[in-house]
């Protein structure tokens, strides 16, 4: 994701992106391999090259002869980390420790380096093994690592970092505040405010216990275009700002149809434009799976294919086509996105993998897209609840694309959060997260709001 | 479904089910428990109604509930009530055979149940558990206000009984209103459910009359004096009751007390003792009405299932209290909180399963959210694994009008009768519903089948026959052992009472806050 630091800076010329997160890296690594701390942490906001600094700080780390356990949340970013790692440097011997019912994606197969074992004994003599974090808990009486990287380390709980921390001497945190927090499918209220409240998030625990851990933020954000940065920093980021590493004119999105006048065409046109549509629908209190929206939802991504999509980006001189594969819908609830890819099918669009990605925010963490069409997770509800507010949860959803994200949504949203101001408890010892949802939710939906196309179907 | 259930309660002006079993273990002789608390000062008691006997209970009041030593008293009253009923259970044991992972143990044969009314009234006992457990007893030539010796392990024992109520799918305490809306779905709010009296007029309500008007008679109903007829469930109490009935009865007490003649005080503590005894029994009896109404339920298969890992619990209980340990700190170290949560996390995935199985109109509620299936298989095709020994591996195809959401590769269970583990099953395909046809779903069996080369005879199901495979896996294990409190890692401040910022016992929160001018004022 990271380019080198040969990109031009922005229209001012001031702000060189590529010399900034340069320095950020340098920084990281500085701490992480001659720094005293036990722990390093770094903070990334969306697409600022996180893996790129994971695949970094782990050849780096093993090129000054250490060996070291890498720390992720799911397989699929595991099997992710381990084919980066190894197409930067496929001589450098890899272990991929992994469930005995889990076997790691065939595309691994391709590095002659990376060796797959269930058991951690087979894998002791790599440089690096890699696993997920529910793995290496069962990891037991082993000599310690002297280095570990946990990726991900916001989403990862504190009961697991518990587990595993027994497993390495020092470790860098690599992970994106702003994105949604673990969770627990029981109450853990009764732990709320200690410091190793088992259902927070590991780093909340590890910076309670270890105050003067050195933490580093990555300031440029690749993924994020030049219309969607200030946004999403300034929502959800607001006392860590980063910017964009593309100028304004560095991205285009154009289509060879022009648009037909109807309602998902205008918003596709107005998003191609500024970076950001709001399809808004008639004002009305809806099911979950409200089949209108939904509808829309898919028409927009029907239309997003059928006009001939191209994008121009700082990537390669020739334009790309938009292709299905690069075109996500995000939703909160599964049974939404159910409901999108039912109708997609109706309209011949093919959802999955290879076509559209439609899935729930919590699915599209880490991933990246051209467009994105978002079903907003308040619109057509009665309520707003904490699930709905959860500033993460936005964040995601608005975070995921390169060139353009269009919100469908019910009119009425901005009232309904004025009806609905956080009620959630504060309780003592518990750190209070900024910004809360509610306010974020008014700082993009204000936004949106400039990129309004009414509609009725 | 439950939006559909209480829809359907609110048009036919009574509760309809929510269960066609009974999911929860009720006792024999179950042990009721009807605390009520003074206004004013948080958590005192003010009487209780106790007793495993319907027409029998143990009342016990304090006549005046700012009065410490008689708060004592109380204590003293509830422990002699409850801790008999729980010693019961304590010497009755079976012998658990040893297994892989275990020697040879003892398990209570059976553990007491405790049923309080709402769920206030359960963190009640929690309140209850915390600040009797640690008080000094008569045993402590130091203590300043020592309380009779029982009163600190009746402490201990709330304690555990409410810690233990955090567990999805326990029961040995268990709130009346949450048992009632786990069966029921009324046409109220989840919030006007707590009130017992209400829920009750949803589920049953008197001859002649319907659910909403049963269930506003008990919420706001009030006889000639004003005094509501069914009283608040507590602990809280009426302030109509408080402010016109209890405080001048108070007063005559207080007053007789002083003037220290032996008649007045005796009537005024009648007074107050039977004013306290009328607000608690239609709550008694309510909640016995509510044991009556469950006991009709068939018991759900899997729920002495779970009963046994509250028997587990109990026993676990028993033991540490007989070798002597240390009540329950004040707050859990790391290790153990995160053992909790993963303890209730597995119990509630558990629990989740288990319901289904147990309860057609739950797994319908399961299937309507894509997460269990159900059909008529179109056919079947034998295949084999690949290996030197080639597995029975048959493909069935399933019709089915459920919409499961799996994608390929998914894995899924179905329940097979006589054997105790689900059989286990990959999803290859799911083609959604096209027109009139349904949905169809290609699975392949992969256990379940015996070791042979064929599969057992009834493994694998016919052309023709009903399927139920869930995406669930029935018997959830749960996760890796985590390190001793001894190892907690650095992340997590080391080791409790290591010092520093470390875990348990010199936490930041145990050093006393600093007295400000604010705690003169």
């Amino acid at each position: 994701m990271t380019r080198g630091g040969d990109q031009a800076g922005g229209p001012g010329g001031r702000f060189d992106p590529g010399a900034e997160a340069a320095a950020a890296t340098a920084a990281i690594l500085d701490s992480t391999l001659h720094g005293t701390a036990r722990g390093v942490v770094v903070d990334s906001p969306p697409g600022a090259g996180k893996s790129t600094l994971v695949v970094r700080a782990a050849r780096e780390l093993a090129a000054a002869g250490e060996r070291l356990m890498i720390v992720a949340q799911t397989n699929a970013q595991v099997d992710d980390l381990a084919d980066r790692l190894a197409t930067a440097e496929p001589t450098l011997p890899v272990g991929r420790l992994h469930g005995a019912d889990s076997p790691p994606d065939p595309v691994l197969d391709r590095h002659p380096e990376v060796m797959k074992s269930s058991s951690v004994a087979d894998l002791r003599d790599r440089t690096v093994v890699i696993a997920t974090a529910a793995k290496w808990a069962y990891v037991k009486d082993v000599e310690p690592w002297r280095h570990a990287i946990v990726d991900e380390a916001y989403q990862m709980r504190s009961d697991a970092l518990l587990q595993v921390a027994g497993l390495f001497e020092r470790a860098l945190f690599v992970g994106d505040p702003g994105q949604l927090d673990p969770f627990s499918v029981v109450g853990a209220e009764q732990w709320a405010g200690l410091s190793w409240d088992p259902s927070a998030s590991a780093v909340l625990t590890l910076l309670a216990h270890n105050p003067g851990l050195p933490q580093h933020r990555l300031p440029v954000s690749w993924r994020l275009p030049a219309s969607a940065a200030p946004l999403v920093s300034r929502a959800f980021y607001p006392y860590t700002p980063f910017r964009s590493g593309t100028g304004h004119g560095d991205r285009r999105l154009a289509f060879g149809v022009p648009g037909d006048g109807g309602g998902p065409d205008r918003v596709v046109d107005e998003a191609a434009e500024s970076g950001w549509g709001l399809l808004e629908l008639p004002a009305r209190h809806t099911p979950r799976t409200d089949p209108e929206a939904v509808r829309a939802v898919a028409a927009v991504v029907r239309r997003l294919l059928d006009r001939g999509g191209v994008t121009y980006s700082e990537r390669g001189e020739a334009p790309a086509p938009l292709t299905a594969d690069r075109i996500a819908v995000g939703t909160a609830h599964r049974d939404q996105a159910a409901a999108v890819r039912g109708a997609l099918a109706e309209l011949g669009v093919r959802a999955g993998p290879g076509g559209v990605a439609v899935d729930t925010a919590n699915r599209l963490q880490g991933r990246e897209f051209d467009v994105t069409v978002v079903l907003h997770p308040l619109s057509g509800r009665p309520d707003a609840t904490a699930f709905h507010l959860e500033t993460g949860r936005l964040c995601v959803l608005a975070s995921r694309h390169r060139h353009a994200c269009i919100v469908v949504c019910r009119a009425g949203v901005a009232d309904l959060l004025d009806e609905h101001p956080s009620s959630e408890p504060v309780r003592l010892g518990v750190t209070v997260k900024f910004p809360d949802g509610w306010e974020a939710n008014h700082a993009v939906l204000a936004h949106l709001a400039e990129h309004r196309v009414s509609w009725r179907p | 479904m439950n939006v559909l259930a209480r829809a359907e309660a609110v048009a036919r002006g009574r509760a309809v089910p929510a269960a066609t079993v009974r999911h929860h273990r009720l006792a024999e002789s179950p042990l009721v428990f009807v605390p009520l608390t003074t206004a004013g000062e948080a958590g005192a008691p003010l009487g209780a109604m106790i007793g495993t006997e319907r027409t029998a209970p143990t009342v016990l009041v304090v006549p005046q509930p700012l009065d410490r030593a008689q708060r004592f008293d109380f204590f003293a009253g509830l422990a002699a009530a409850i801790l008999p009923a729980i010693e019961e259970y304590a010497d009755d044991v079976e012998t658990e055979p040893a297994t892989r992972n275990r020697e040879e143990a003892e398990v209570c044969a059976d553990a007491p149940q405790m049923i309080v009314p709402n769920a206030a009234a359960l963190e009640y006992v929690r309140l209850l558990g915390r600040s009797t457990r640690y008080l000094r007893t008569v045993e402590d030539p130091e203590a300043p206000h020592p309380v009779p010796v029982p009163v600190p392990l009746l402490g201990r024992w709330l304690t555990h009984l409410a810690e233990r109520a955090r567990t999805p799918g326990s029961a040995l305490l268990v709130a009346m209103t949450d048992l009632l809306t786990r069966h029921w779905a009324t046409g109220q709010s989840a919030m006007e459910d707590q009130h017992l009296g209400g829920l009750l007029g949803w589920i049953d309500p008197p001859p002649g009359m319907d659910g909403p008007a049963a269930a506003a008679r008990a919420q706001t109903g009030r006889d000639r004096h004003g005094l509501l007829l069914s009283p608040p469930a507590g602990p809280a109490t009426d302030p109509v009751f408080d402010n016109r009935v209890l405080a001048p009865a108070l007063e005559r007490y207080d007053a007789a007390r002083s003037a220290g003649t032996a008649g007045p005080l005796r009537v005024a503590e009648a007074d107050v003792r039977r004013l306290v005894t009328s607000q608690l029994q239609p709550t008694w009896d309510d909640v016995w009405h509510g044991v009556d109404l469950l006991r009709a339920l068939p018991e759900g298969a899997h729920v002495a299932e779970r009963w046994k890992r509250d028997r587990w619990s109990f026993t676990g209980h028993r033991d540490r209290v007989r070798a002597g340990e240390p009540p329950q700190p004040k707050r859990d170290d790391a290790v153990t909180a995160a053992q909790k949560l993963a303890g209730r996390e597995t119990a509630q995935a558990r629990l989740f399963a288990q319901e289904a199985l147990d309860d057609p109109l739950v797994m319908a509620a399961r299937r309507l959210g894509g997460e269990a299936f159900a059909g008529t298989v179109l056919a079947v095709e034998m295949t084999y694994s690949e290996g030197r020994r080639p597995m029975p591996r048959p493909v069935l195809t399933v019709a089915t009008p459920d919409v499961p959401q799996a994608d390929p590769g998914a894995k899924a269970y179905r329940a097979l009768p006589d054997t105790r583990s689900a059989q286990s099953a990959e999803v290859l395909d799911v083609v959604p519903a096209r027109g009139s046809a349904e949905c169809t779903v290609t699975v392949k069996i992969t256990g379940g089948m015996g070791t042979g080369k064929l599969p057992r005879e009834g493994s694998v199901p016919e052309v023709g026959e009903r399927v139920t495979f869930t995406l669930f896996a029935h018997d959830p294990r749960g996760g890796p052992a985590l390190p001793e409190a001894e190892a907690t890692p650095w992340t997590h401040g080391g080791p409790p009472g290591a010092g520093g910022t470390g875990a348990g016992g010199t936490g930041p929160g145990d050093v006393p806050d600093v007295v400000t001018a604010e705690d003169f004022l």
